[in-house]
């Protein structure tokens, strides 16, 4: 379908509110098992794929610390027959770009390639090898660690790694969530390259993964892609899923001492699944109190009357299980005190209330009237492909997205907010803390 | 979160796709259509029908370099009292308008100008021209919200540049490869001077340079470009030009010696990092020494086995990180540049040494074929990539026009990369990657002393 096809369709959604069509997205299963995530537009001649495996930092144990971050960012350099070297070169000499993300949840690559066949063989050859055939080589190995442990030194250096650091620690407890995505400087030191054998080989299956694929190629050649891509992976099935998170009744409170002209602020609680009965209540509900820039309280508050913060927000992470939802700031030490303060009497003050009827009136125009922008690019629907995919979404999600947010009552948001949001539950970490008058 | 000051305070330079994209339009079939009102305000429009959306970014020729000293940063400030009501739209109302609409918007402060941008559903464009042309005459300025803007500003340059190493060595940098040249000034402006900064500064600025005859308004995306003439006459047209103040050069003389820099700051790792002063983009036809630094920074640095990486990083693990980068499209001097990180046990010299080797190694046996015709297929493919984004072609066009340049050059641009020969590549290293016009900034690592608070206002102003 031709994208303009598809926004005609979609601009009538939005008028009628009901989810019919929307982006024409196909889905098939390779035959090793890759579920497959497809549109197919061919107004740009440009082809963008993104793998992902759920092969986080969640896979990780609290001992080997990293070791996911760390496989995903070996495989790339050096598989199969192509040495390290070879791989950056070939790509950069089709004009291709290999990218690369981790998050608790997903591990993954990028490619954005030119879609005529050459440019595309030959970057998709690439990517096969990078997922079925990494070498982790001893040497590049050694280096890399190095380089990793290099990397969380200096980042144990700043207070917004060590603020979310601890406040990751504090609310995810004996969790997987817990553990730092990079993983610590102790346990990336004594990683081996049998670990790192054994994770590729546990977690990058075919059964483990999605594909999204978006672009200037036919179905035929997308399924020929995307079993080219899977043919060589470890053979198993999925891994057991990751286990639930449980919330804590009691938050921790926490002032780590830094140098640092400003304080900086991390506030909340394990908050929000991916799919989760209260993902709008709570998303829409949020606009309003954190997420919506310059609409939100927060930063009304905080930022417009008091003039205590350049950035001040909240947002929920939606994951696999319960992703956080956080409410931070930074601020000059000497107005800590003030800011942290302001910031609990909205967040007390919205548990209470709820949104105004102007304020959800507010937040829903923007997200409904800001749909069209959420799908504007090949790399957005990429995003979204990768997301439907990876989580098992209904492939009508985005269909579903504007009535999903129109339907969201006031009474929704404030019976998610006390349920989900219970102030004594949340966790508080301030890096730096209250001086007086002296933080200028 | 607005502002963001997109040059400010990172001396990371893996600029290297977004700049050789700049060349654009091999593959463009979008139309551009431009018109100059009768007030002297330029309006280009560029279609895009891909999806039913419009951008609209307002361009005002007025940047940190227009600041003199005692009121650096002013640009930025007012940037901030943009947001802060007219007459008409009460503070916080412009926000709140076009989130209404579903928009996005935001604004960002450069050395070389100040833009504000919406993104929207196409059928709410109008919206947001009105709103613009509204702020670009009657803005209130009060004293009460100045008072409290000022003190966000300073939240943000803490964040951005006394908190953070990389920022300040940044700022030492800058300070140092310009003497005469405002572009040692912070964009953000030193904190002494907001510090100092009172409501009549803002205003004198906006006086100053806010006049249509000194913007530019681009629009992006599925649009009709006779409306959005229209509306450009009809809510930008009424607006009075008035005349600017005489621009005086203050050209960057000739540097005649190595200078440098250290920066103290707390951190871990130590970083270098040099820069060379170069030529900027004047006359896109004529000019060739531009196109072959942008390769040679390619050469260096465009892929993860580009020199640097392969040999500072992989080969001789002397460095963790390696960058270099160059943009010539500006409205000042520029910089080549290139940093690294040295690796545990190896020093800022050994690495400093290891970076000019590299360099010498171009001037002495030039570069291959091979990586040269690399590099020219990352410039074809970014050509192409860069059209999935209407902001980012939106962007483009008003970053050339505030520049001084024709955006319709951006063509002879990219015939002119792809013509640049392994010689002049050779060729440029030799003649401007030499020591005396060399500035070198090293930060210097300090511990994190918890009791003591950080040094305050140090902010780089060790111009040597």
């Amino acid at each position: 379908m031709r994208i303009e096809r598809l926004f005609c369709i979609l601009a009538a959604l939005l008028l009628t509110a009901q989810a019919q069509a929307g982006l024409d997205i196909q889905n098939w299963t390779t035959p090793q098992g890759a579920r497959v995530y497809f549109v197919e537009n061919h107004e740009l001649p440009m082809l963008d794929i993104s793998v992902d495996f759920d092969a986080g930092s969640a896979r990780d144990s609290r001992e080997k610390s990293g070791l996911a971050s760390l496989t995903r960012h070996v495989m790339a350099l050096g598989a199969g027959h192509y040495e390290e070297r070879d791989i950056a070169e070939k790509m950069a000499d089709v004009g291709a770009n290999l990218g690369g993300r981790l998050d608790a949840d997903r591990a993954g690559f990028q490619v954005r390639t030119l879609s005529g066949k050459a440019e595309r063989d030959q970057s998709m050859d690439l990517l096969a090898a990078i997922l079925s055939a990494p070498r982790f080589d001893a040497s590049v190995l050694e280096r890399e660690k190095a380089r990793v442990i290099a990397g969380l030194q200096e980042a144990e250096t700043r207070p917004e790694y060590i603020g979310a650091k601890a406040f990751q620690a504090a609310i995810y407890g004996d969790h997987p969530y817990a553990l730092n995505e990079g993983g610590e400087q102790e346990t990336v030191a004594k990683l081996g390259r049998d670990d790192l054998v054994a994770f590729h080989r546990d977690y990058y299956r075919a059964h483990n993964m999605a594909i999204a694929v978006m672009g200037d190629i036919s179905r035929a050649d997308a399924e020929i892609l995307a079993e080219k891509l899977t043919s060589g992976l470890p053979p198993g099935a999925a891994p057991a899923a990751i286990p639930p998170v449980t919330a804590k009744r009691q938050g921790m409170q926490q002032v780590i001492p830094h140098p640092a002209t400003q304080s900086h602020l991390f506030m909340g609680l394990p908050g929000l699944k991916r799919e989760d009965p209260d993902y709008f209540p709570l998303y829409v509900g949020n606009y309003v109190l954190g997420g919506g820039g310059f609409d939100s309280r927060l930063t009304k508050a905080i930022r417009d009357k008091k003039g205590l913060a350049y950035s001040v927000y909240s947002y929920f992470m939606p994951m696999r299980e319960l992703g956080p939802y956080q409410i931070g700031l930074q601020t000059r030490r000497e107005a800590t005190n003030d800011a942290v303060e302001s910031a609990r009497v909205e967040l007390e003050r919205y548990l209470k209330e709820g949104p105004s009827d102007a304020e959800l009136t507010q937040a829903k125009n923007n997200l409904v009237g800001g749909f069209p922008m959420r799908i504007d690019s090949n790399k957005k629907i990429l995003e979204y492909l990768s997301m439907i995919g990876f989580y098992r979404l209904p492939l009508d999600w985005l269909d579903t997205y504007t009535p999903q947010v129109e339907a969201v009552s006031h009474d929704d948001i404030l019976r998610a907010f006390r349920a989900r949001v219970s102030p004594a539950a949340m966790s508080t970490v301030i890096v730096g803390g209250q001086t007086d008058g002296q933080g200028k | 979160m607005r502002p963001p000051l997109p040059r400010l305070g990172h001396p990371s330079m893996k600029r290297l796709l977004f700049v050789l994209s700049l060349a654009v339009t091999a593959v463009a079939h979008a139309e551009i259509v431009e018109q100059t009102l009768d007030n002297g305000m330029r309006v280009i429009v560029k279609t895009d029908r891909r999806a039913p959306v419009a951008v609209s970014q307002v361009w005002y020729r007025a940047g940190s370099m227009d600041e003199s000293y005692g009121t650096t940063g002013v640009a930025h400030v007012l940037e901030h009292m943009m947001f802060k009501g007219t007459h008409d739209v009460p503070a916080g109302e412009f926000s709140r308008r076009i989130a209404a609409a579903g928009g996005r918007e935001n604004a960002f402060t450069s050395r070389d100008h100040t833009a504000y941008f919406q993104t929207l559903q196409k059928d709410r464009l109008e919206l947001a021209l009105k709103l613009e042309a509204d702020r670009m005459a009657n803005l209130n300025l009060s004293a009460d919200e100045f008072s409290k803007e000022i003190q966000v500003v300073m939240e943000e340059r803490r964040l951005r540049t006394e908190d953070s190493a990389q920022g300040r060595l940044y700022e030492g940098l800058m300070a140092s490869a310009f003497q005469a040249h405002p572009y040692r000034h912070p964009v953000i402006g030193w904190m002494d001077d907001l510090k100092n900064m009172s409501v009549d500064d803002a205003r004198a600025w906006y006086q100053r340079w806010y006049t249509p005859n000194n913007a530019t308004l681009v629009v992006a995306g599925d649009v009709d470009p006779t409306q959005v003439f229209t509306w450009a006459r009809q809510y930008f047209g009424p607006l009075a030009a008035h005349a600017l103040p005489l621009r005086k050069p203050q050209h960057e003389p000739e540097q005649n010696g190595e200078r440098q820099v250290t920066v103290k700051a707390p951190a871990k790792q130590p970083v270098v990092a040099l820069a060379w002063q170069a030529p900027t983009l004047t006359d896109p036809e004529k000019d060739s020494d531009p196109y072959a630094l942008e390769i040679l920074a390619g050469v260096l640095d465009g892929h993860a086995s580009a020199r640097l990486n392969q040999s500072l990083v992989r080969e001789k693990r002397l460095a963790t990180e390696t960058s270099a980068g160059y943009d010539p499209v500006a409205r000042g001097p520029v910089l080549f540049m290139v940093d690294a990180t040295p690796a545990e046990g190896h020093t800022v010299a050994e690495v400093e040494a290891a970076l000019k080797q590299e360099i010498a190694r171009i001037v002495k046996d030039g570069v291959d074929d091979k990586e040269l015709a690399r590099v020219k297929a990352q410039v074809l493919s970014s050509q192409v990539y860069q059209q999935d984004s209407l902001f980012y072609q939106a962007m483009l066009i008003g970053e050339w026009t505030t520049a001084g340049l024709d955006y319709r050059a951006r063509d002879i641009r990219f015939r002119k990369l792809k013509e640049v020969t392994a010689e002049q590549v050779r060729a440029v290293a030799a003649k401007y990657l030499v020591d005396s016009k060399l500035t070198v900034a090293q930060l210097d690592p300090q511990p994190l002393d918890s009791n003591k608070p950080a040094q305050r206002g140090f902010g780089g102003r060790h111009a040597n």
